[in-house]
């Protein structure tokens, strides 16, 4: 049901109605932007010297930028090997082998389990008493990333392949493919192209988790707009705060948009087929 | 294992205070995430403007990020508290940022239920006389959510496991913090991390069971 339809076009005494209720909701929205205005104002955050920095090229190209390059590192690998590590454990929970496909339910279903955050931790830690000393902070939040989210693309990769009509399968054994082939030419395109808005949608999740490295210390968006920023640029947390947000958002906001776009464009595809 | 057995008492109250904290911003972002999507689908403009803005500037947003202000910048640099007590004060910043966070996707849940709801029971619901307020609470919103149970689980599910993000909040009663705290003493302890593993999973798979067979139970046969 579109939530367009839970009421009728409004008439005579429904428009007052709903003339009122706009006075009253704007009131409230006024009175909440003025509350915070005045908060701000009392604990002196409109002052220019805080909000200052934000105009100047350099604290974007010294920090915000080099934060927002940390992100999309981490972003980027985490991406690539989750999807990688994705495939790997949703091929072996359809594998005909018992033990195979067990071993990997199992590891699916424990990694999906753990918060993600006890696991960046786990491999912060574990990583420089099996590997010695060094900086682990990007390999610890790319692992957990990896492990987390390759399990759950397992599940979205398994659940496309299963999606796939029998017959696909059926007709390309019947011409005489081996197993593997019919898997990569014939059943992994198909389930990919179906799974492609879940799987960018799990990326965004993605891309926000790698703010979890803040709490680890890598240096990435939310690390330079919550400790360096503010250090820096004495007492400026709030607009900086505010800054890193409007990037956090707007590029999830566009990753969202592609897994729409492409949502409505498989939409498009079947429906010519 | 020798670590575990030390340091059980400390992990074991700093869990309860997940759990203590996955409580209390269960039900209230259940019932923040209600009144979002009744914006949402409300026939007055402006709140259905409000209530979309909210969720898509925080649901876009990394949970780290508005745990961490809600401390840094709410608490600290806007002076906004509690409590004098710090560990309650930080208590209920987490609970105030975890709730914000949560709501949103409770909202994204529940609309998707009521756009499962055929258009015949809000007309129906309109033709008795029932106001958009009735329409809303008593016909089309029960629908939705008994329609929606199994995706709540998963909502909720993953709020269990976001409470270990507190420690962003600067919450160090938690369990991700005193797992860190004995890493810090003792080093890289792999009984405590499985330990710790395991009392998560054990609160997050009832929940899982107990949405998915109350969805089947509960499921609206049409």
């Amino acid at each position: 049901m579109a939530s367009g339809v839970l009421f009728d076009a409004p008439g005579p005494r429904a428009r007052t109605r709903n003339a009122v209720a706009t006075l009253i909701a704007l009131a409230v929205l006024a009175a909440i932007a003025y509350a915070i205005y005045a908060r701000f104002d009392e604990r002196h955050q409109w002052q220019a010297k805080l909000w200052k920095p934000f105009l100047q090229g350099e604290t974007w190209t010294d920090y915000i930028i080099p934060g927002l390059l940390g992100t999309l590192k981490a972003a980027a690998l985490g991406a690539v090997c989750a999807v990688v590590a994705g495939t790997l454990l949703g091929l072996a929970r359809l594998s005909d082998r018992r033990w195979i496909r067990l071993t990997a339910g199992a590891i699916v279903e424990i990694f999906r389990a753990i918060p993600l955050l006890l696991l960046i931790f786990f491999i912060f830690y574990l990583a420089p008493s099996v590997f010695g000393g060094g900086d682990y902070a990007l390999i610890a939040v790319v692992a957990g990333l990896t492990l987390y989210n390759g399990s759950v693309l397992a599940e979205i990769f398994r659940a496309g392949v299963l999606a796939v009509p029998r017959g696909q399968s059926e007709a390309a054994y019947a011409l005489g493919m081996r197993k593997h082939q019919v898997m990569r030419m014939i059943l992994l395109p198909q389930a990919v192209t179906a799974m492609m808005p879940a799987i960018v949608s799990q990326l965004v999740v993605l891309l926000k988790d790698t703010a979890l490295g803040y709490i680890i210390a890598y240096v990435d968006l939310l690390n330079m707009g919550f400790k360096i920023i503010p250090a820096v640029f004495f007492g400026s947390l709030i607009p900086a705060a505010i800054v890193i947000g409007i990037i956090y958002i707007g590029l999830n906001m566009s990753l969202s948009a592609l897994a729409t776009w492409l949502e409505r464009r498989r939409r498009r595809t079947r429906r010519a087929v | 294992m020798n670590d575990l057995i030390t340091y059980a008492p400390a992990l074991a109250r700093g869990f309860l205070e997940n759990v203590k904290l996955a409580a209390v911003c269960g039900v209230l972002s259940l019932i923040l995430g209600t009144a979002l999507v009744s914006m949402r689908v409300a026939p007055v403009p402006i709140l259905r403007w409000a209530g979309a803005t909210y969720v898509n500037v925080v649901r876009n947003t990394p949970l780290t990020l508005v745990l961490a202000f809600s401390a840094l910048g709410v608490s600290d640099t806007l002076g906004v508290t509690f409590s004098q007590t710090p560990s309650v004060n930080g208590f209920w910043l987490v609970v105030l940022g975890m709730t914000a966070y949560t709501s949103t996707f409770v909202c994204e849940a529940l609309r998707a239920g009521v756009n499962t709801v055929p258009i015949g029971q809000a007309e129906a619901a309109r033709a008795l006389g029932l106001s958009f307020a009735q329409t809303l609470g008593t016909i089309v919103l029960p629908q939705a959510f008994r329609a929606v149970i199994a995706p709540l689980g998963s909502v909720m599910i993953a709020m269990i496991k976001n409470t270990t993000v507190a420690i962003a909040a600067g919450y160090l009663a938690e369990s991700a913090f005193v797992m860190k705290d004995t890493f810090d003493d003792t080093g890289v302890s792999i009984p405590i991390f499985i330990g710790l593993a395991l009392a998560f999973m054990a609160v997050t798979l009832p929940v899982g069971l107990l949405s998915g067979r109350l969805a089947r139970r509960l499921a609206v046969v049409r």
